[in-house]
C-alpha cells in the first residue's frame, strides 16, 4: 500500500531526473523497402515462372516421398510386423516418429499464437511458412500412429463414432487424449493459417486479374472469399485473427503436453516422471525453431529476402533455441536428480541404463546436440554466421529425433524384468516409411513456395518503419 | 477490372453448407442402415440341399432341438448326421424325392453339404453349451425356428447383438426347463424383473465383457 500512496501522492522526486537510456527498436524490414516491394517480391515468388532449382528440388522430393509410400503400402499389403517392434519394444520408431513431427509443428503455432498476443512484431516475416510447416508437420506425425494400428482400415475406431460392434473409446487412456489434442491442433493450425491468408490471397488474386491471367485469379479468388479491404472486413478479421491466436495459444502447451502424457501417465521407470509436460513442450518448441531456421535460412538465400527476415529476426529464433535447448538440458538432468533423489532402484537404473546403457550412443547424440549445439548462440559472431546458424540448426533436429529414440526405446527395453530384456534395431522399412516422409513434408512445402504467399505481405506492411507514425522517433 | 465471380457466388458458402449438411446426414443414415449387420446378415436364408423344414418336424412334430443338435449342451454345435435322419425316415417317406439326396448320403457316405446360415467369424470365441446351461434359449438368437420352413438368420449377430445380453442378462434368461422351448417366456417376462435378477444371481451368471472374454 505505502507504494500505491507513494504513487499517488506524486512520483518520486528521483524520478525526474532518470533518462531511459534511448534503445533505438529493431528495424523489422531492412533498407525502408516500401509497401510495393514487399507486394511485388512476395507475390512475384508464386507470379514468376517456375524456377529450374524448384523443379529439382521437387522431382527429388518426390521420389524421396515415394519410400514413404513404399513403406506403407508393404506394410498396409504384409502387416505390422514389417516394422521392427518385438516385445519388450512395442513402441519404437513410428512413435518417435510421430511426437518428432508433432514437436516441429509447435513452432509454427507458438509463433503464431504466442507471439501474437505478446506482439512481438518479429513474427510476421516467419509466421506464414512457420504455420505451413506445422500443418505439413502434423500431416507427416498422423502417417505412424494410424498406419501403426495395422489394419489401417479400421482407423476410425479412434473416434467415437456408433458402430454395430459396440466399440468404444477408453476415456482413460492417454492415447485418445492424444487423438483429440493432434486432431484439433491440425484443425486450429489449418484455420489460423488460412484466415491469416486471405488478405495475401486477395492480393494476388488482383495481381493475377490485372495482367489477365483470370484462371488463377478466379482460383485465388474463390478462397479469398470476397476479401475487400474495406475497414469492415479489417475489423472482422483482426479480430478473428485474436480469437484464433486466443484459440492456439492453449494448444502450445496442451498438445505435447499430452504427448508426453503418452508415456507419463505409463508405470514405466523413465517414462513416469512428472517432469515429463514441460520438458516435452520446451523441446518441441525447440525443435521446431530448429525446424524453421532449416527452412527458412535457404528460403532467405533463394529469393533473397535478406531484408525481411534480417539478423534481427535469426538473433531473436537463435535466442529462442538457446532458452529452450537450456530448459530441455535442464530436465536432463533434473531427471537424473530426481532418480537418484527419489531413490527408487528402478528409477535409478532407467537413467544409468539410458546413459551408459546398451543405447548410450543415442545419449551420447542427444546430449551433444540438444544441450551443447545451443549453447553455441550465446556467441553473436555464431548468431551472425547464417550458414553456422544453419548447420546448428540440422542439430538441434537430429538431436530432438533421438531425444524421442532415447526415451521410448531404452526405457521399454531394459524394464523391470531383466529375463525380458531387449534390444531394439529398426527394420528397413520403418528406415525407408521415416525417410519418405522427409520428401512428404518438403514435396508439401515445395507447392506452398510455389503458390502461397510465403510471408503475411498485409502484416509485414504494417510493421515498416514508414506504417508507423512515429517512425525514427525515439521514445521519450 | 472485370468481375471475376458473378454475384451468385455470394450464395456459395450457403449453399454449400447445406449441401454438406444433406450429403452427411444421408451418408449417416445410409451407411446406419444399409451397412450394418441388421441389414447386411438378418433375412438371410440360404436354399439348402435337402428341404428340411423346422415347421414341420420341430413345430408339427414336436421334436427338441437336441434330437438332432444332440451335443448342443454339452460340447457345441452340431449339425446331424444322415443317421440322424434316417432313424425315421427309414420307416416314414422312404421314397419321397425330397429324400433322395440323403439316402444318397447314406450310401456313400459323403455327408449332406448344408448351407451354415448363422457363420460367427473365426476370431470369436463362442460355446453353445455355457448358454444354453445358463438359461439363454436357442430362440434368443435363432428367433423361432419351429416356425421356420426355412431356416432364415432373425439377429444382426453384430458385437453389439451379443454384448447387448453380456451387459443386462437378467433381460434374457428363461427357467432351465424353457431353454429349448421356442415358445416360452423370458423370466423377466413370466415373474418380473426381481425373478430375473435372481435367477442371474443364483445362477452366478457373469457373462464376460472384456475383450478377451471372446476374442481369445
Amino acid at each position: 500500500m505505502s507504494h500505491a500512496a507513494e504513487d499517488t501522492a506524486g512520483a518520486p522526486a528521483i524520478l525526474s531526473e532518470i533518462r531511459p537510456a534511448v534503445k533505438p527498436r529493431a528495424v523489422l524490414v531492412g533498407h525502408g523497402r516500401s509497401f510495393s516491394w514487399i507486394s511485388n517480391k512476395i507475390c512475384g515468388i508464386a507470379e514468376e515462372k517456375t524456377p529450374v532449382w524448384w523443379w529439382w528440388c521437387f522431382i527429388m522430393a518426390c521420389i524421396v516421398a515415394s519410400f514413404t509410400v513404399a513403406g506403407i503400402t508393404y506394410l498396409v499389403a504384409t502387416g505390422v510386423g514389417v516394422w521392427g517392434h518385438r516385445s519388450p519394444v512395442n513402441w519404437a520408431w513410428d512413435i518417435v516418429n510421430f511426437v518428432f513431427w508433432i514437436g516441429i509443428g509447435h513452432a509454427g503455432t507458438l509463433i503464431s499464437a504466442i507471439l501474437c498476443l505478446l506482439r512481438q512484431k518479429w513474427r510476421t516475416s516467419i509466421n506464414r511458412s512457420a504455420e505451413a510447416m506445422t500443418i505439413f508437420a502434423v500431416v507427416c506425425a498422423g502417417i505412424f500412429p494410424v498406419f501403426h494400428v495395422g489394419r489401417v482400415w479400421y482407423a476410425w475406431f479412434l473416434f467415437p463414432l456408433p458402430n454395430s460392434n459396440y466399440v468404444w473409446q477408453n476415456y482413460r487412456s492417454p492415447l485418445e487424449w492424444d487423438v483429440f489434442a493432434v486432431s484439433t491442433y491440425g484443425t486450429v493450425s489449418v484455420l489460423f493459417w488460412y484466415v491469416g491468408m486471405i488478405p495475401d490471397l486477395a492480393t494476388m488474386r488482383d495481381r493475377f486479374a490485372s495482367v489477365g491471367r483470370t484462371m488463377r485469379a478466379r482460383i485465388y479468388g474463390l478462397f479469398a472469399m470476397g476479401w475487400r479491404g474495406s475497414s469492415r472486413h479489417w475489423s472482422n478479421y483482426e479480430m478473428a485473427y485474436l480469437i484464433l491466436a486466443g484459440i492456439s495459444t492453449p494448444l502450445v502447451l496442451s498438445v505435447h503436453t499430452i504427448v508426453s502424457f503418452d508415456f507419463a501417465v505409463s508405470l514405466l521407470p523413465g517414462w513416469h516422471t512428472t517432469i515429463f509436460p514441460p520438458y516435452f513442450v520446451a523441446g518441441a518448441i525447440f525443435s521446431g525453431f530448429g525446424m524453421v531456421l532449416t527452412l527458412i535460412l535457404p528460403l532467405r538465400a533463394i529469393y533473397h529476402l535478406e531484408d525481411l527476415i534480417t539478423q534481427y529476426h535469426i538473433d531473436c529464433m537463435c535466442k529462442v533455441i538457446l532458452a529452450t535447448g537450456t530448459m530441455v538440458g535442464y530436465a536432463y538432468a533434473m531427471e537424473f536428480f530426481i532418480a537418484w533423489y527419489g531413490a527408487n532402484p528402478y528409477e535409478g537404473f532407467a537413467f544409468i541404463n539410458r546413459a551408459f546403457g546398451p543405447y548410450w550412443w543415442a545419449y551420447f547424440i542427444m546430449i551433444s546436440c540438444n544441450v551443447v549445439t545451443p549453447q553455441f548462440f550465446w556467441f553473436k559472431a555464431v548468431r551472425e554466421n547464417t550458414w553456422l546458424v544453419f548447420i546448428l540448426s540440422l542439430f538441434v533436429n537430429v538431436g530432438m529425433w533421438f531425444e524421442r529414440f532415447v526415451i521410448i526405446a531404452t526405457s521399454l527395453a531394459r524394464d523391470f524384468l531383466p529375463s525380458s530384456w531387449g534390444y531394439y534395431s529398426p527394420s528397413i522399412v520403418e528406415i525407408f516409411t521415416f525417410f519418405g516422409t522427409f520428401g512428404v513434408f518438403s514435396v508439401l512445402f515445395l507447392l506452398f513456395v510455389r503458390f502461397l504467399p510465403i510471408m503475411a505481405v498485409a502484416e509485414l506492411k504494417a510493421v515498416t518503419p514508414q506504417a508507423d507514425p512515429h517512425a525514427g522517433e525515439a521514445h521519450t | 477490372m472485370a468481375k471475376l465471380f458473378p454475384k451468385s457466388i455470394n450464395r456459395l458458402p450457403l449453399q454449400l453448407a447445406v449441401y454438406l449438411v444433406v450429403v452427411v446426414c444421408v451418408a449417416t443414415a445410409g451407411v446406419t442402415y444399409y451397412m450394418t449387420p441388421k441389414y447386411t446378415r438378418v433375412g438371410y436364408a440360404p436354399i439348402q440341399p435337402v428341404p428340411y423344414s423346422h415347421a414341420k418336424h420341430v413345430g408339427e412334430l414336436g421334436l427338441d432341438c437336441r434330437y438332432c443338435h444332440s451335443t448342443i449342451d454339452t460340447a457345441g454345435a452340431a449339425v446331424p448326421t444322415t443317421q440322424t435322419c434316417m432313424n425315421c425316415h427309414n420307416q416314414i417317406k422312404t421314397a419321397s424325392p425330397a429324400l433322395a439326396l440323403v439316402r444318397d448320403s447314406l450310401q456313400s457316405g459323403r455327408s449332406i453339404p448344408w448351407v451354415h446360415v448363422h457363420v460367427m467369424p473365426s476370431f470369436v470365441y463362442f460355446d453353445h453349451s455355457v448358454h444354453v446351461n445358463r438359461g439363454v434359449g436357442c430362440v434368443e438368437c435363432h428367433g423361432k425356428v419351429n416356425q421356420m420352413d426355412v431356416v432364415t438368420q432373425m439377429q444382426p449377430m453384430s458385437m453389439g447383438f451379443c454384448l447387448d445380453c453380456h451387459r443386462a442378462p437378467e433381460l434374457r434368461v428363461r427357467a432351465k426347463a424353457d431353454v429349448f422351448n421356442l415358445d416360452s417366456k423370458t423370466i423377466e417376462a413370466a415373474q418380473g424383473i426381481d425373478a430375473a435378477r435372481r435367477f442371474v444371481h443364483d445362477w452366478n451368471i457373469r457373462p464376460p465383457q472384456s475383450c478377451s472374454g471372446c476374442h481369445r
